[in-house]
Protein backbone atom coordinates (compact mmCIF):
# COMPACT_ATOMS: atom_id res chain seq x y z
CA UNK A 1 0.00 0.00 0.00
CA UNK A 2 1.06 3.39 -1.15
CA UNK A 3 0.56 5.97 1.58
CA UNK A 4 1.17 9.97 1.93
CA UNK A 5 1.54 11.67 4.86
CA UNK A 6 0.57 15.35 4.38
CA UNK A 7 2.88 17.82 5.96
CA UNK A 8 1.19 21.47 7.24
CA UNK A 9 3.16 24.02 8.91
CA UNK A 10 2.36 23.00 12.67
CA UNK A 11 2.00 19.48 12.12
CA UNK A 12 3.70 17.59 14.77
CA UNK A 13 2.15 13.95 14.83
CA UNK A 14 3.45 13.51 10.89
CA UNK A 15 6.44 12.07 11.77
CA UNK A 16 4.97 9.27 13.97
CA UNK A 17 2.31 8.55 11.44
CA UNK A 18 4.75 7.47 8.82
CA UNK A 19 6.32 5.08 11.33
CA UNK A 20 3.34 3.91 12.26
CA UNK A 21 2.68 3.16 8.37
CA UNK A 22 5.90 2.17 7.73
CA UNK A 23 5.91 -0.53 10.66
CA UNK A 24 2.50 -1.75 9.49
CA UNK A 25 4.41 -2.30 6.02
CA UNK A 26 3.59 0.80 3.96
CA UNK A 27 5.40 2.58 1.60
CA UNK A 28 5.22 5.97 3.07
CA UNK A 29 5.78 9.29 1.33
CA UNK A 30 5.60 13.03 3.29
CA UNK A 31 3.59 15.52 1.30
CA UNK A 32 4.10 19.39 1.70
CA UNK A 33 1.47 21.51 2.35
CA UNK A 34 1.61 23.76 -0.77
CA UNK A 35 1.78 20.51 -3.43
CA UNK A 36 -1.02 20.42 -5.89
CA UNK A 37 -0.79 17.03 -6.04
CA UNK A 38 -0.58 13.61 -4.19
CA UNK A 39 2.28 11.46 -5.60
CA UNK A 40 0.73 8.83 -8.35
CA UNK A 41 -0.62 5.48 -6.99
CA UNK A 42 -1.36 6.90 -3.49
CA UNK A 43 -3.83 4.60 -1.59
CA UNK A 44 -4.10 6.31 1.72
CA UNK A 45 -3.72 9.93 3.00
CA UNK A 46 -2.92 10.77 6.56
CA UNK A 47 -3.73 13.63 7.58
CA UNK A 48 -1.51 13.84 10.98
CA UNK A 49 -2.10 15.69 14.04
CA UNK A 50 -0.58 19.13 15.53
CA UNK A 51 -0.96 22.86 15.27
CA UNK A 52 -1.34 23.24 11.46
CA UNK A 53 -1.19 27.04 10.67
CA UNK A 54 -0.90 27.56 15.17
CA UNK A 55 -5.00 27.34 14.93
CA UNK A 56 -5.32 30.29 13.79
CA UNK A 57 -9.24 30.81 13.04
CA UNK A 58 -10.23 27.95 13.62
CA UNK A 59 -8.46 24.48 13.89
CA UNK A 60 -7.94 22.92 10.81
CA UNK A 61 -9.66 26.03 9.11
CA UNK A 62 -6.50 27.26 7.26
CA UNK A 63 -5.09 24.03 6.46
CA UNK A 64 -8.51 22.58 4.96
CA UNK A 65 -8.07 25.61 2.20
CA UNK A 66 -4.30 24.94 1.07
CA UNK A 67 -3.51 23.95 -2.35
CA UNK A 68 -2.84 19.69 -1.42
CA UNK A 69 -6.21 19.66 0.63
CA UNK A 70 -7.61 20.06 -2.96
CA UNK A 71 -6.03 16.81 -4.44
CA UNK A 72 -6.88 15.26 -0.80
CA UNK A 73 -10.64 15.86 -1.45
CA UNK A 74 -10.31 14.69 -5.04
CA UNK A 75 -8.43 11.60 -3.83
CA UNK A 76 -11.35 11.21 -1.30
CA UNK A 77 -13.88 11.78 -4.26
CA UNK A 78 -12.67 9.06 -6.15
CA UNK A 79 -12.85 6.55 -3.26
CA UNK A 80 -9.31 6.68 -1.49
CA UNK A 81 -9.12 5.86 2.00
CA UNK A 82 -7.92 9.47 4.40
CA UNK A 83 -7.28 9.28 7.53
CA UNK A 84 -7.87 11.78 10.06
CA UNK A 85 -6.30 12.07 13.18
CA UNK A 86 -7.17 15.03 15.76
CA UNK A 87 -5.88 18.03 13.63
CA UNK A 88 -6.59 15.41 10.75
CA UNK A 89 -9.84 15.23 12.21
CA UNK A 90 -10.56 19.36 12.51
CA UNK A 91 -8.90 19.63 8.45
CA UNK A 92 -11.31 16.47 7.22
CA UNK A 93 -14.58 18.42 8.82
CA UNK A 94 -13.02 21.99 7.66
CA UNK A 95 -13.28 20.78 3.83
CA UNK A 96 -16.08 19.36 4.49
CA UNK A 97 -15.12 15.48 3.92
CA UNK A 98 -16.68 14.57 7.22
CA UNK A 99 -19.30 16.11 8.84
CA UNK A 100 -19.82 18.15 11.84
CA UNK A 101 -17.41 20.20 13.86
CA UNK A 102 -14.48 20.24 17.04
CA UNK A 103 -15.38 22.54 19.37
CA UNK A 104 -13.49 23.58 22.75
CA UNK A 105 -13.18 20.91 25.15
CA UNK A 106 -15.96 21.18 27.24
CA UNK A 107 -13.83 21.87 30.47
CA UNK A 108 -11.69 24.43 28.73
CA UNK A 109 -9.11 22.04 29.17
CA UNK A 110 -6.31 20.51 27.13
CA UNK A 111 -6.24 16.73 27.93
CA UNK A 112 -3.61 14.73 27.28
CA UNK A 113 -4.04 11.00 28.47
CA UNK A 114 -4.78 7.54 27.53
CA UNK A 115 -8.48 6.78 27.07
CA UNK A 116 -10.92 3.76 26.81
CA UNK A 117 -12.35 3.85 23.24
CA UNK A 118 -15.24 1.30 22.29
CA UNK A 119 -14.87 -0.02 18.61
CA UNK A 120 -18.32 0.92 17.92
CA UNK A 121 -18.20 -0.94 14.52
CA UNK A 122 -15.62 -3.41 12.82
CA UNK A 123 -17.19 -3.11 9.09
CA UNK A 124 -14.70 -0.77 7.91
CA UNK A 125 -11.21 -0.75 6.62
CA UNK A 126 -9.69 0.82 9.32
CA UNK A 127 -11.60 -0.96 11.98
CA UNK A 128 -12.28 -4.42 10.27
CA UNK A 129 -8.80 -5.88 12.62
CA UNK A 130 -11.09 -4.62 16.16
CA UNK A 131 -14.32 -6.88 16.60
CA UNK A 132 -17.35 -4.47 17.48
CA UNK A 133 -17.35 -3.51 21.46
CA UNK A 134 -14.04 -4.34 21.59
CA UNK A 135 -12.56 -1.87 24.51
CA UNK A 136 -9.06 -0.34 22.82
CA UNK A 137 -6.55 2.54 24.94
CA UNK A 138 -5.47 5.23 22.54
CA UNK A 139 -4.04 8.45 23.77
CA UNK A 140 -5.77 11.71 23.33
CA UNK A 141 -3.83 15.20 23.11
CA UNK A 142 -6.32 18.32 22.67
CA UNK A 143 -7.72 21.18 23.87
CA UNK A 144 -10.57 21.35 20.63
CA UNK A 145 -11.96 17.53 20.41
CA UNK A 146 -15.59 18.22 21.46
CA UNK A 147 -17.18 16.97 18.40
CA UNK A 148 -20.93 18.60 17.67
CA UNK A 149 -22.89 17.88 15.12
CA UNK A 150 -26.48 18.49 14.21
CA UNK A 151 -29.61 16.17 15.26
CA UNK A 152 -30.51 14.88 11.71
CA UNK A 153 -26.87 13.94 11.07
CA UNK A 154 -26.41 12.51 14.24
CA UNK A 155 -28.95 10.42 13.77
CA UNK A 156 -27.72 9.45 10.03
CA UNK A 157 -24.29 8.47 11.48
CA UNK A 158 -26.14 6.13 13.97
CA UNK A 159 -28.44 4.38 11.28
CA UNK A 160 -25.75 4.19 9.18
CA UNK A 161 -23.48 2.32 11.07
CA UNK A 162 -20.56 5.62 10.70
CA UNK A 163 -19.33 6.44 14.32
CA UNK A 164 -15.94 4.30 14.75
CA UNK A 165 -15.03 4.66 18.06
CA UNK A 166 -16.81 6.36 21.31
CA UNK A 167 -15.44 7.00 24.37
CA UNK A 168 -15.73 5.24 27.40
CA UNK A 169 -15.54 7.88 29.31
CA UNK A 170 -16.33 11.06 27.55
CA UNK A 171 -13.47 13.88 28.33
CA UNK A 172 -14.35 16.12 25.93
CA UNK A 173 -18.14 16.69 25.76
CA UNK A 174 -18.59 15.36 22.22
CA UNK A 175 -22.25 14.72 21.25
CA UNK A 176 -22.60 10.90 21.87
CA UNK A 177 -19.34 10.52 23.38
CA UNK A 178 -18.16 10.32 19.30
CA UNK A 179 -14.23 9.87 19.39
CA UNK A 180 -14.10 9.09 15.54
CA UNK A 181 -16.86 9.30 12.11
CA UNK A 182 -17.07 7.12 9.13
CA UNK A 183 -17.89 8.95 5.84
CA UNK A 184 -20.71 7.65 3.72
CA UNK A 185 -18.55 5.42 1.68
CA UNK A 186 -16.62 4.46 5.22
CA UNK A 187 -13.14 4.90 3.21
CA UNK A 188 -12.62 8.33 5.36
CA UNK A 189 -12.38 8.34 9.08
CA UNK A 190 -11.32 11.10 11.27
CA UNK A 191 -10.65 11.25 15.45
CA UNK A 192 -9.54 12.48 17.98
CA UNK A 193 -7.73 9.47 19.49
CA UNK A 194 -3.92 8.68 18.22
CA UNK A 195 -3.63 5.45 17.02
CA UNK A 196 -0.31 6.24 15.72
CA UNK A 197 0.89 6.81 19.34
CA UNK A 198 -0.27 3.32 20.08
CA UNK A 199 1.83 0.69 18.33
CA UNK A 200 5.05 0.28 20.51
CA UNK A 201 5.20 -1.14 23.66
CA UNK A 202 7.93 1.26 24.43
CA UNK A 203 5.11 4.21 24.03
CA UNK A 204 2.55 2.20 26.78
CA UNK A 205 0.90 0.27 24.73
CA UNK A 206 0.01 -1.05 21.14
CA UNK A 207 -4.09 -1.41 20.43
CA UNK A 208 -3.13 1.11 17.34
CA UNK A 209 -1.46 -1.62 15.56
CA UNK A 210 -5.17 -3.13 14.56
CA UNK A 211 -6.32 -0.02 12.50
CA UNK A 212 -3.04 0.14 10.56
CA UNK A 213 -2.88 -4.43 10.03
CA UNK A 214 -6.34 -3.69 9.09
CA UNK A 215 -5.94 -0.99 6.61
CA UNK A 216 -3.09 -2.45 4.86
CA UNK A 217 -4.88 -5.96 5.01
CA UNK A 218 -7.60 -4.70 2.90
CA UNK A 219 -5.04 -3.53 0.04
CA UNK A 220 -3.24 -7.05 0.52
CA UNK A 221 -6.24 -8.84 -0.63
CA UNK A 222 -6.71 -6.42 -3.37
CA UNK B 1 -13.65 50.28 1.92
CA UNK B 2 -13.40 48.52 5.41
CA UNK B 3 -15.98 45.65 5.67
CA UNK B 4 -15.90 44.24 9.66
CA UNK B 5 -17.18 40.44 9.95
CA UNK B 6 -19.11 39.35 13.27
CA UNK B 7 -18.74 35.27 13.71
CA UNK B 8 -21.29 34.35 16.48
CA UNK B 9 -21.74 30.36 17.49
CA UNK B 10 -25.21 29.89 16.13
CA UNK B 11 -28.00 29.67 19.06
CA UNK B 12 -28.27 26.59 20.16
CA UNK B 13 -24.54 25.52 20.20
CA UNK B 14 -23.14 25.37 23.53
CA UNK B 15 -20.43 28.08 24.24
CA UNK B 16 -17.60 27.03 26.84
CA UNK B 17 -15.40 29.93 26.79
CA UNK B 18 -18.70 32.05 27.23
CA UNK B 19 -20.01 29.93 30.51
CA UNK B 20 -16.51 30.14 32.21
CA UNK B 21 -16.40 33.87 31.36
CA UNK B 22 -19.98 34.22 33.31
CA UNK B 23 -18.93 32.39 35.77
CA UNK B 24 -15.68 34.76 36.16
CA UNK B 25 -18.05 37.95 35.89
CA UNK B 26 -20.11 36.04 38.43
CA UNK B 27 -17.14 35.47 40.86
CA UNK B 28 -16.05 39.47 40.64
CA UNK B 29 -19.60 40.11 41.90
CA UNK B 30 -21.35 41.27 38.88
CA UNK B 31 -24.55 39.95 39.77
CA UNK B 32 -27.59 38.90 36.99
CA UNK B 33 -25.26 38.03 33.97
CA UNK B 34 -27.65 35.67 32.76
CA UNK B 35 -25.57 34.41 29.53
CA UNK B 36 -22.43 34.97 27.83
CA UNK B 37 -21.46 34.50 23.98
CA UNK B 38 -17.92 35.27 22.62
CA UNK B 39 -17.78 35.48 19.63
CA UNK B 40 -15.01 37.11 17.16
CA UNK B 41 -14.53 40.40 14.49
CA UNK B 42 -12.59 40.39 11.74
CA UNK B 43 -11.69 43.52 10.17
CA UNK B 44 -10.97 43.58 6.12
CA UNK B 45 -9.11 46.34 4.58
CA UNK B 46 -10.56 45.82 0.96
CA UNK B 47 -10.27 46.95 -2.54
CA UNK B 48 -13.09 49.68 -3.02
CA UNK B 49 -15.83 48.17 -4.56
CA UNK B 50 -15.72 45.07 -3.40
CA UNK B 51 -19.40 44.25 -3.78
CA UNK B 52 -21.19 42.43 -0.27
CA UNK B 53 -21.60 39.45 -2.24
CA UNK B 54 -17.80 38.65 -2.22
CA UNK B 55 -17.77 39.18 0.95
CA UNK B 56 -20.42 36.88 1.89
CA UNK B 57 -18.33 34.33 -0.04
CA UNK B 58 -15.46 35.15 1.81
CA UNK B 59 -17.51 34.54 5.37
CA UNK B 60 -19.27 31.26 3.45
CA UNK B 61 -15.64 29.38 2.29
CA UNK B 62 -13.09 30.83 5.00
CA UNK B 63 -14.04 33.56 7.73
CA UNK B 64 -16.89 31.35 9.19
CA UNK B 65 -17.41 27.86 9.97
CA UNK B 66 -21.17 27.42 9.15
CA UNK B 67 -21.63 24.07 10.59
CA UNK B 68 -21.67 25.43 13.97
CA UNK B 69 -20.92 29.50 13.43
CA UNK B 70 -23.33 32.12 11.56
CA UNK B 71 -22.16 35.63 10.79
CA UNK B 72 -22.65 38.96 9.94
CA UNK B 73 -21.51 41.57 7.56
CA UNK B 74 -20.97 45.34 8.25
CA UNK B 75 -19.39 47.49 5.57
CA UNK B 76 -17.88 50.42 7.19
Amino acid sequence: MRAAVIVFPGSNCDRDMAVALKAAGADVSMVWHKDANLPDGIDLVAVPGGFSFGDYLRCGAIAARSPICKAVVNHADRGGYVLGVCNGFQVLTETGLLPGALMRNANLKFICKTVDLKVETSASAFTEGYNAGDTVGYPVAHHDGNYTVDDETLAALRSEDRIAFSYVDNPNGSVADIAGVLSENRRVLGMMPHPERAVDTGHGGTDGQALFRGLLGQFAQA
Amino acid sequence: MKARVHVMLKNGVLDPQGEAVRHALGSLGFDGVEGVRQGKVIELDLADGTSEATIGEMCEKLLANTVIESYSVEVL
